[in-house]
Formats: structure tokens, C-alpha cells, sequence
């Protein structure tokens, strides 16, 4: 086990790294690339002002007319991305992690406030995955690989929480949650979960079109 | 209304869709989508379907969906998962009765109206996703019958309704003399080089409505605007193969039209109270040409109305007294913005403008519009089931007051007018144009 984790910890840690950034950059690049090359008219319509117009109105809770029409939805979602986003990066024991690794001092979440967060990551992927099975229109559209995805972002949080908490044993769950979120952070690129990367682009594209062509409200 | 079309197994057999399909063979089909998907698109098929996260939030967008009871068959993304989504999963080996259903899904089942892209977080353009199927079908010969014959009928006189090089001239000769019993000096220049505006119509006008010729004489002269129309082929903005993904044949349509207005150098081009054909002049066509902006101004007659009243060189006589409601068509106010001026020039001319919900830019597609009522009688009942939202939509401005609909786009004129029939609304349906007629100050 010891092994493991340090095998986990170490080099697989960097890797992880290298795939997510390389990964990340590849699949952008190569879009980019793929828009010079077949839709050069994309950088025509581009406006720096619709582009912010329009990721600032879908950022900010309730901006959007679907949002407003899906409360508990929206409050669901942008609870889960933020802290999503935010716990790993900013957790005390991460912290730690960060200083060693790469020299660079984060300040850090309170751990109660991070035990928080970690919980509405859990909640709203337990809220995702009845949303998937219970909405006719989401179940619909659901494929195994979205069930797959929910557990492989759940996964990390979950064995985090059960590890810090030292309820059961306590260097499995750890040793599980540094492969889970190896996992997760390489998947990012390869997966549906490059709607991360892509996000900001396709809503810089829809706001552009829609702000300087037509000349309407994206939101 | 019982739901007659709760039924979307069943398929509508479309002659084209049929014929085409009987000559399909597996490699041709593959072979298709492939060069489809890897060839002809780019970077926005790619990253649609890789960024998709399957949530189902666009559903509420789209009208053919809430029509069917909330049927996910019916949601923008559901719509992708049976067609193109399915085609790259099965990297083009897809079967010919998988085919049929695509053609009739994209052809029929989504007016391209974009609604449901102001509703996906991310922006997913699913109309252009149907495009795409849309494209697939018409290299693959499928197209559903009506429309193809439209398209041929583009493809030979450079007009939607087979309007012969003579009839043209003719029909509008034939209006100005009518017009002028009524405004005995009113011409109808032809070919008049120089001219600030050519005014370009669609197909259908000089074909089966030739009143609105007329009254767009009466308007221009009233006005006193230094127009011109074409005698020659390039007198039709409209382009029907836009929506059959014939995108090399609404090229030359459209380059047609633009060289016509080039050769009378003319200012700008003025176009009747068209949808579609404004998405094709200003948006899609100018772009397949290889135009950011479109060579030759474009200015919608919604717009044009505005200038003139604005400038006060229409008066009005006396305002329309029927409380109205306006149907802001998808094309010209999601695709350019036109709401805001529409409501000016209804409020200068009617009493009253009640509004329907949701308005502007959310407003509910006519569901004819994206070449589906030029699909013909076969979709007739697709389209108004498609849209029980807009009766019931109709139906609560009318409570509210509302008689007269208004509807400036074509499609949507002809597509509401069959949902206000089927669904007894006992609305009067007019153009901006009829009411502009009727009101304005008519000199001598
Ligand atoms: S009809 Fe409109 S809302 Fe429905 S899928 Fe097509 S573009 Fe989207
Ligand atoms: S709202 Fe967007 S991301 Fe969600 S299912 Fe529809 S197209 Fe996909």
C-alpha cells in the first residue's frame, strides 16, 4: 500500500499533471487549428464585446431567462462548479501539496468551509444523477458515459471527505482518492468533461453571432 | 385538441425522402457522412457533439417539444441523439431506414429557428447540427420531395415558383396599371439604372400574391423613393436551398440576386416582408459567397417601414383601430434584430399592440419557417401539432384583446395561418404591408 501511494503520490502525480495540460492544450490547439483550416468566417464574426457579453450573462446566477426558469437547478449547478473548482485547489492539505511541488504559497479554505464544499460536490452529484434518472428529457439523452463521469467527479470528493474524516480506513481511502483524482484530472481532456475547456469558447462564438450578426440577446 | 401527432414513431412517407432512400447503399452512406463530417465541417460539429453534457436544458427551448407533451424525441439534443450523434458514435455506418428517419427529423421536425441556442449554457447551435444532417441528405439524394422541387425549380429560373422570364415583367406591369387607378401617376420602374433601392421579393408574390406588389407600388410612389425592380432573373431574394443543404445552389442564387442589384447600381437592396430570404441574403448566403457583410446593403422591409416613418415620408391617415399582436419572426428578429423597429412602426399605425408570451427574441418559432411548410401537404399536420404552444400562445393574447395577428415574414404568415384555422383562433393574419396600405395618406 505504501508503494502504491507513493508510486500515486509521485510520479503518477506528474503525469496526471503533464496529460491534463498537455491534453488541454492539444484538444484547443487543435480546434483552433481546425477553425483556421474550415471556418475561417468563425474569427469574422468574433467580438471581444459579445464574447464577455455573453460569458459574463451566463456566469452570473440567474442572468439567463433558463436559468430563471430552473431554480433549483441553477442554485445546484453554479453551488457544485464553484466549489468544485475552488476545494481542490485551495484545500489546506493541497496546500501543502502545491508548496512542495512547485513553490508556489495558496491561501488556503478553512477546513470546516472545504468540509462544506466537499458535501455540496457530493450533493449535487447525487442531485445530477437523479435529475439523469428521474427528467424524461435528461434520461433521454443519457448515455452510460454520463453515469461514468458523475462517479468518476464524484469519486475523488467522496474518498477526500471519508479519508480527512479517518472513519475507515483511513490510507485506503487516501491512496483511492489521490487515483481518483488522477483519474478525473487526465479524463478532463478526453472526455465530456472538456466541456470545461471548450465552455468559454462556444458561448464567446454563440454571443458573437448573436451580438454582431443578429443583433439579439443571447440569454 | 386531442394530440394527434403524440406519435412520432410513425413516419410520414415523403416521396423524395422514399425514392432517394431505395437507391441507397451502405458505402454510399458512409461515404456521405464521412465527407460530411471530416471533410466539408470543421471545428463546430466537433466540439457541439465533444461538448454536449447531455442535460437536457434545451429542451424547454423548442416548440415541437413542448407541443408533445414534453416528448425528449421532440428536444433539440434529442433530435441530435437520433441523427448526428448517432452518425459519428457509428462512424457513418448507419442503415437506410436509420436515413429516413434523419431526413424527415431534420427536415421536418426543426424549423432552424435557433430558440433552443439562447437556452443551452453553452450555446449549442443545434439548427446548425440539423443543417448538417440536412446536408448529408440532400448528397444523398433524400431530400423531402416539395422542397426539392422548389429548389429544381431555383436551380432553372433562378426562382422559387417556376415564374417564367416573361410572366415577371407581365405581372408587374399588370399591378402597375391596377395601381395606378388608384394613384393615376405611380410607376413601377424596370431596369432603372442608378436607382437608390432595388426592391427584390420572393417567389411566391408574382406567383399567387400580387396584391403585395401593388401595395409596395403604392408605398414607393407614395413615399416618393427613387426604386427600381429587375426585369430579369435575380428579382427572387427568396432560396429554398439554404434549407435543403444545397449549399453550391444557394450560392448561385444568391449571387444572382446581389449581381442584379451590382448591375443597376443600385444603393441598397430593399426585400418585401420575407424571413427566410433575409437569412439567406444577410447572413448565410453573403457568407457561402465568401461576404463577412453582404456586397450590397440589405435592408429588411420592416426596416425600411421604420425609415420612411420616421422620416416622415409616409403620413398616416388614420391609425388601425383592431387591437393587433405581433409574431416577431425567428429570421429577422433573432437573426437581426428587427424587434424593436417593428414595434415602433405598429404603434405609428395601430391603435393598439398587444403583446404576446413570450416575445422578442424568445418568441415561439411560426414552426413553417427552415423550409418545413415547403415541405408540403405531406408535413402539413407535422407543423401544426408542432405548435399547439403558439395556439395557446395565440390564444392568451387573444383573451387579453388581440384580433388581428401580425406576422412580417412569409413563412410565418402562411404557417400561422394554418394554426389559426386548424385551431380556431378566428385571427385576422396581415402583413406589416396591409396595414401600412390601409392606414397610410394615399396622394393623388
Ligand atoms: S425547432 Fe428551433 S428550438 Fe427546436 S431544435 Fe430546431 S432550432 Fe432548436
Ligand atoms: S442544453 Fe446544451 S448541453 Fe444541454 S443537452 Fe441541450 S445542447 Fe446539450
Amino acid at each position: 500500500m505504501d508503494a502504491l501511494y507513493r508510486f500515486l503520490s509521485g510520479p503518477l502525480a506528474w503525469v496526471s499533471f503533464v496529460v491534463f495540460i498537455a491534453g488541454s492544450l492539444y484538444r484547443l490547439l487543435s480546434m483552433g487549428f481546425l477553425v483556421r483550416r474550415k471556418e475561417k468566417f468563425i474569427f469574422s464574426v468574433m467580438s471581444w464585446k459579445y464574447s464577455f457579453r455573453s460569458i459574463f450573462h451566463w456566469i452570473t446566477p440567474f442572468a439567463s431567462v433558463n436559468m430563471r426558469r430552473h431554480p433549483v437547478m441553477t442554485i445546484t449547478t453554479f453551488a457544485f462548479h464553484i466549489c468544485l473548482f475552488l476545494t481542490p485547489i485551495f484545500l489546506l492539505a493541497h496546500g501543502v501539496l502545491w508548496d512542495d511541488a512547485f513553490n508556489i504559497h495558496l491561501w488556503a479554505l478553512p477546513n470546516g468551509l472545504a468540509d462544506i464544499m466537499t458535501l455540496v460536490v457530493i450533493a449535487g452529484g447525487v442531485f445530477f444523477l437523479c435529475r439523469r434518472m428521474k427528467l424524461a428529457e435528461v434520461r433521454y439523452l443519457t448515455t452510460l458515459s454520463d453515469y461514468l463521469l458523475l462517479i468518476m467527479v464524484a469519486a475523488p470528493f467522496l474518498t477526500g471527505f471519508i479519508a480527512y474524516h479517518q472513519w475507515i480506513d483511513y490510507r485506503f481511502f487516501m491512496t483511492l482518492h489521490v487515483l481518483t483524482g488522477e483519474i478525473m484530472l487526465m479524463a478532463i481532456p478526453f472526455t465530456r468533461l472538456s466541456h470545461m475547456l471548450f465552455a468559454p469558447f462556444t458561448r464567446a462564438y454563440m454571443g458573437s453571432e448573436f451580438g454582431s450578426v443578429r443583433h439579439a440577446r443571447d440569454w | 385538441m386531442d394530440n394527434m401527432a403524440a406519435k412520432p414513431d410513425e413516419t410520414i412517407l415523403d416521396e423524395g425522402i422514399e425514392k432517394g432512400a431505395a437507391l441507397l447503399t451502405d458505402e454510399r452512406i458512409e461515404k456521405t457522412i464521412l465527407r460530411v463530417l471530416n471533410t466539408e465541417g470543421g471545428a463546430r460539429i466537433k466540439v457541439y457533439v465533444d461538448t454536449c453534457v447531455h442535460c437536457g436544458l434545451c429542451a424547454e427551448a423548442c416548440h415541437y417539444y413542448l407541443s408533445h407533451d414534453n416528448d425528449p424525441r421532440f428536444s433539440p439534443a434529442g433530435k441530435v441523439r437520433q441523427t448526428l450523434g448517432e452518425m459519428i458514435a457509428r462512424k457513418g455506418k448507419v442503415d437506410r431506414e436509420f436515413m429516413k428517419k434523419a431526413a424527415e427529423i431534420a427536415a421536418t421536425q426543426c424549423n432552424l429557428c435557433k430558440r433552443c441556442a439562447m437556452y443551452c449554457p453553452f450555446g449549442i447551435d443545434v439548427a446548425y447540427l440539423m443543417s448538417v444532417v440536412r446536408r448529408i441528405t440532400h448528397l444523398l439524394g433524400m431530400t423531402p420531395q416539395y422542397i426539392q422541387a422548389t429548389a429544381h425549380s431555383h436551380s432553372v429560373s433562378m426562382n422559387q415558383m417556376w415564374v417564367r422570364e416573361d410572366e415577371w415583367p407581365d405581372t408587374l406591369q399588370w399591378q402597375e396599371e391596377e395601381a395606378r387607378s388608384e394613384m393615376p401617376k405611380l410607376r413601377i420602374p424596370l431596369e432603372k439604372e442608378g436607382a437608390d433601392i432595388m426592391y427584390s421579393v420572393i417567389g411566391p408574390e408574382p406567383k399567387f400574391q400580387a396584391q403585395l406588389l401593388y401595395q409596395a407600388a403604392i408605398l414607393m410612389n407614395a413615399a416618393g423613393v427613387n426604386w427600381t425592380m429587375p426585369a430579369t432573373p435575380g428579382w427572387d431574394n427568396s432560396d429554398m436551398a439554404m434549407f435543403t443543404g444545397d449549399s453550391e445552389l444557394m450560392g448561385r442564387i444568391k449571387r444572382q440576386h446581389f449581381e442584379t442589384a451590382a448591375r443597376l447600381k443600385v444603393k441598397k437592396i430593399v426585400m418585401g416582408e420575407c424571413g427566410h430570404a433575409f437569412r439567406s441574403v444577410y447572413d448565410t448566403g453573403n457568407r457561402w459567397l465568401g461576404w463577412k457583410i453582404p456586397p450590397i446593403p440589405i435592408v429588411h422591409a420592416i426596416e425600411f417601414y421604420y425609415d420612411l416613418i420616421k422620416e416622415g415620408r409616409i403620413k398616416i391617415a388614420q391609425k388601425y383601430a383592431e387591437p393587433v399582436t405581433l409574431h416577431d419572426p425567428c429570421n429577422v428578429v433573432r437573426g437581426g434584430g428587427l424587434h424593436e423597429k417593428a414595434r415602433y412602426v405598429i404603434r405609428a399605425i395601430c391603435d393598439n399592440l398587444i403583446e404576446m408570451h413570450p416575445n422578442r427574441e424568445h418568441n415561439y418559432c411560426c414552426c413553417a419557417g427552415g423550409g418545413v411548410i415547403n415541405c408540403g401537404p405531406p408535413y402539413k399536420m407535422a407543423r401544426i401539432n408542432g405548435n399547439r404552444v403558439k395556439a395557446e400562445q395565440l390564444f392568451a393574447v387573444k383573451a387579453r384583446g388581440a384580433r388581428t395577428l401580425i406576422a412580417p415574414c412569409h413563412n410565418c404568415h402562411s404557417g400561422l395561418e394554418d394554426i389559426n384555422h386548424y385551431y380556431g383562433l378566428e385571427m385576422n393574419v396581415k402583413f406589416i404591408g396591409d396595414i401600412l396600405y390601409q392606414v397610410m395618406e394615399k396622394p393623388e
